[in-house]
């Protein structure tokens, strides 16, 4: 009983989530619901401040300093795509009362995985959220794209959960145990049926952060699905799929860390590579995003790879400026319409700077922050993981992702080349959009600012990962 | 020392005029003329702030002066900023030169006014940054954080090839960059600080300097620039606008020349030794070809834009003699070169916004339509090729003698280099001023307005100031220069 104490964030999410499905049916208001659940999650929040650190349910739900700093940054995550979906629903054909549902459902999901410190917490958590993503990623009915992203969605994600499963087993079978905690005491090295779970598991994870070569879903599904959930995808399950994956390389794989150092390794220099190149050829800016979001996961998965202090404050401090990042690009991406019809491709832009000034300014300097160019905060981001990088030895790590820095730069040039130098097109109509400007202009700010005060995101950071070290 | 944070402040006024600049809403013929007066009065109260320094600069302090320092990211990375006998001069060519550029384009710039004032205050607070940090990480944001606004100003204001030039240019200097930045990180990891003040008396190992030297150098080679990779230069140059080209060639470049001064010889004497035969080689190979290369020249800014690279040629060389003449020549080339070579390129302007071409061919004859810009354009065309009386002489001259007290040979390379220059300048003056007036567009030219007058007449003063009477600057730099060669001599011992 003690144990729901614990949990009483997911508990009144659920509660929450639970009660407006069923107003829903009876109160027409989509507004007021979506409104509610921003507010709910505004509570949660704040109940998850409030948390005493304990773990629940013998030690298979864990609430500490890492979950706490990353529940906090996904339900942020979560309340930015409400507040894109409220700014877009009528036009984007998805005017359906059970969008923030489904969203405050997959974030119960998110905040599961992050808090989960058991083989079979963590898959439920996993299933919650993904299974709310994938109806979310399918909710335009009428478009065809949208359909394709679930469907697609759907089935490689219930291969990956598949994978998943499998390699749970197989880590169950030669540890005898689901809790990571007693797998990281009974421990093997020697034996070969753990190294052979460890890496189905990290094929299922990997697909959840979309990092190569996992990634194929990625772009399909971020260009098929309505903006304001492409964006929560970009947000939220991105970063609880990293906290899920560290606490589970570290808690109970932490001694035997040479094996998965490597896997690791390598799939983040194969995002951050082909994430430089094939964003090249992109038109389409959700596709671009999605490549982009690929890239940033290679550079986050150094901090990983690093298996030290340094890497994961480093992974910490990446994330946030990502999730930044991320939230004005969207909403910026929403800004984008025009009577009535929204514009997502990279010729749309085209001089656009004639037109929207402020905005257009804004969103090239958060361009230059995704490249990494300093002094905005992108840069940071990306100084932290050389510096865990090159602190463990990884100059090679760290050499490839500065060429890949640079490659990168490249395509985030280019939206500033069609914005700025290309002839201009007509006006947009989305700056009337309030909701839109509460999102955008607050985070570009402060990735703007960010280098004249780094210190809170790095205190923030290194509060995290102490219960994780 | 003064109590007030005087670097801090220089760095941060543009900043402040920027949020001036974006209250101004409207986007009429008016509001631009407010936003130009606006952003020409602030980068000029830049400049008499930065003046204020000379006066309260001590001359016989070889360290740094109006130091700050606060803590910033975490420990070992702090807001740091100082500057001595080196800088100081830097700081006050970048002041001065943004408000000319202002000037400069007050008629060129037609369209989307308050984006191209707003780039030249962000790239002022960059530059001034580079001169004055004296922390690794800070100077690499300054260093690096110069090139959004320069993407900027070339891409939108430059000419039909602008969006390959401004990629060029971006990419080039980027990537020569990051290594750098994986050499800070190193130096950061390894001993905990990126201080400039502890690390100049720090003593790397022979192997790290070798490392570190080579990703250091790969960035300011690609800046400042030296053969092979020069070729970003005349594209960047080609397409920027006028006021782009002369912060380019008197305030950029120099970041780079700077960056040795401080960072390459001052943290690694001893990989500097080994390779400074490599470093002469390189510059010698610049100078000589990239002379040749702006004799063929067919357009005027292209032209300039090699004799840079040549120009810059001789920096290097002076540098990396490691003797008192060699950097302060090297120091005085690029002050002068800042002076000079922007002028030139402000010469230049003056000549496109009425004809509208860079041609060489389509000029000829100015001299009896337009006697006083004749007049400087000769200045500069003569301190270019450096004639004694000009700045140009008094930096080459200590270079080559310099470099001939270390090796005869590349120093009777380089002075052919002198004689190339005096080729390409004269005769591109030959070209445009002197012989008959026979083209009919050109019987429209009027000469130098009084606005152009205003930007020409501080410039001519000082490359004459200079050149005659160079004492003051030397003795401004000379304690500094002392102290880094002393520093050098007691480490490679």
């Amino acid at each position: 009983m003690q144990s729901l104490v614990y949990i009483l964030p997911e508990i009144f999410l659920f509660i929450v989530a639970t009660v407006l499905l069923v107003t829903g049916l009876f109160l027409k208001n989509i507004k007021l619901i979506n409104l509610l659940a921003i507010f709910s999650l505004l509570v949660a929040v704040f109940l998850i401040l409030n948390q005493p650190f304990q773990s629940a349910f013998l030690n298979s739900f864990v609430v500490d300093e890492f979950s706490l700093v990353l529940k906090v940054m996904i339900l942020i995550g979560s309340i930015a795509s409400l507040i894109m979906f409220v700014s877009s629903k009528d036009d984007l054909n998805i005017n359906i009362y059970e969008f923030p549902i489904l969203i405050i459902f997959s974030t119960i999901g998110m905040m599961v995985m992050v808090s989960a410190n058991d083989l079979l917490a963590m898959f439920i958590g996993l299933e919650l959220q993904s299974l709310s993503l994938y109806v979310l990623a399918a909710l335009n009915r009428n478009s065809l794209l949208s359909s394709e992203a679930g469907i697609k969605y759907f089935i490689l994600g219930a291969l990956s959960s598949g994978l998943l499963l499998f390699g749970i087993s197989y880590i169950y079978g030669f540890s005898g145990n689901t809790n990571f905690n007693l797998i990281a005491v009974n421990i093997n090295p020697e034996s070969l049926g753990l190294i052979i779970g460890i890496v189905f598991v990290l094929a299922g994870l990997a697909f959840k952060v979309s990092a190569v070569p996992f990634h194929m879903w990625t772009p399909d599904v971020y260009q098929g699905a309505p903006t304001p959930i492409t964006g929560f995808f970009a947000l939220a399950p991105k970063i609880a799929a990293m906290g899920l994956l560290v606490r589970f390389l570290f808690n109970s794989f932490g001694e035997i860390y040479i094996d998965w150092q490597q896997i690791i390794f390598f799939i983040s220099i194969a995002s951050m590579m082909l994430a430089a190149f094939a964003a090249i050829a992109q038109t389409n800016l959700k596709r671009l995003m999605a490549y982009s979001s690929i890239g940033h996961i290679g550079y986050a998965l150094i901090g990983v790879a690093c298996f030290t202090d340094e890497g994961l404050r480093s992974l910490l401090i990446y994330l946030m400026i990502y999730l930044i990042m991320n939230i004005a690009v969207f909403a910026f991406l929403l800004s984008l319409k025009r009577n009535d019809g929204y514009f997502e491709n990279i010729s749309d832009l085209s001089g656009m700077h004639k037109n929207h000034p402020l905005r257009t300014m804004l969103i090239a300097l958060i361009m230059f922050s995704l490249a990494g160019i300093p002094p905005l905060a992108g840069f940071f981001g990306k100084f932290y993981i050389f510096v865990a990088a090159i602190e463990s030895e990884m100059l090679f790590l760290a050499i490839i992702g500065v060429i890949a820095s640079v490659i990168s730069a490249f395509y985030y040039l280019r939206i500033v080349k069609v914005m700025y130098f290309d002839e201009p097109k007509e006006e947009f109509d989305g700056s009337s959009i309030k909701s839109l400007n509460l999102l955008y202009y607050p985070s570009s700010i402060l990735i703007i600012i960010f280098f004249i005060y780094p210190s809170p995101v790095i205190n923030i950071s290194e509060y995290a990962i102490q219960s994780i070290i | 020392m003064s109590e007030i944070p005087i670097l801090s402040i220089l760095i941060f006024i543009p900043v402040v005029g920027i949020f001036f600049m974006l209250l101004i809403r409207n986007n009429d013929d008016q509001s631009s003329q407010n936003l130009k007066h606006t952003a020409l009065w602030i980068t000029f109260l830049n400049f008499i702030i930065s003046l204020s320094l000379l006066f309260s600069f001590d001359l016989n302090n070889p360290d740094f002066q109006f130091v700050e320092k606060y803590a910033w990211i975490e420990s070992g990375i702090s807001y740091h900023l100082g500057i001595d006998g080196v800088s100081i001069l830097f700081v006050i060519l970048t002041t001065m030169l943004v408000p000319i550029c202002i000037l400069a384009s007050y008629e060129s710039i037609k369209f989307s006014v308050k984006e191209y004032l707003i780039s030249f205050l962000a790239l002022e607070t960059f530059m001034i940054g580079v001169f004055c940090s004296l922390d690794l990480v800070l100077f690499y944001l300054f260093f690096e954080g110069g090139l959004i606004p320069m993407f900027l100003i070339i891409g939108i204001w430059g000419g039909e090839r602008r969006v390959y030039s401004t990629f060029k240019f971006f990419l080039y200097t980027l990537a020569g960059s990051v290594f750098m930045l994986l050499a800070i990180i190193y130096i950061f990891i390894s001993t905990g600080t990126t201080d400039v003040e502890t690390l100049l008396v720090y003593n790397f190992t022979a192997n790290e300097q070798l490392i570190l030297w080579i990703a250091f150098f790969t960035s300011f080679m690609v800046k400042i620039p030296m053969w092979p990779f020069h070729t970003w230069l005349p594209d960047a140059h080609v397409e920027a606008p006028t006021a782009g080209s002369v912060i380019l060639a008197g305030v950029l470049l120099k970041m780079a020349g700077y960056g040795f001064i401080r960072f390459s010889i001052g943290f690694f004497p001893d990989a500097s030794e080994f390779f400074a035969p490599f470093i002469f080689s390189l510059s010698v190979i610049a100078i000589i070809v990239t002379s040749l290369i702006a004799l063929v020249q067919e357009d005027m800014k292209k032209l300039i834009a090699y004799s840079s690279v040549a120009h810059m040629g001789f920096v290097t060389l002076g540098i990396f003699t490691f003797t008192v003449q060699g950097i302060e020549g090297g120091i005085i080339q690029m002050i002068s070169h800042g002076i000079v070579s922007a002028a030139l390129f402000l010469c230049v302007g003056v000549v496109y916004d009425r004809l509208h071409t860079r041609e060489i061919a389509r000029y000829g004859g100015l001299v009896s339509k337009m006697p006083f810009y004749s007049f400087s354009f000769m200045i500069f065309i003569l301190a270019s090729l450096g004639l004694p009386g000009t700045s140009g002489f008094v930096g080459e001259f200590l270079v080559l003698l310099s470099i001939f007290t270390v090796n005869t040979y590349f120093a009777i390379f380089a002075t052919t280099g002198v004689v190339l220059a005096a080729t390409y300048s004269l005769w591109l003056y030959r070209r445009i001023i002197f012989g008959a007036l026979i083209k009919d567009d050109l019987s429209e030219m009027f000469d130098l307005t009084r606005r152009e007058i205003i930007i020409f007449l501080p410039l001519i003063i000082l490359t004459v100031f200079i050149g005659l009477y160079p004492k003051p600057i030397i003795n401004i730099i000379e304690p500094s220069t002392e102290k880094i060669v002393n520093q050098i001599k007691v480490k490679l011992d």
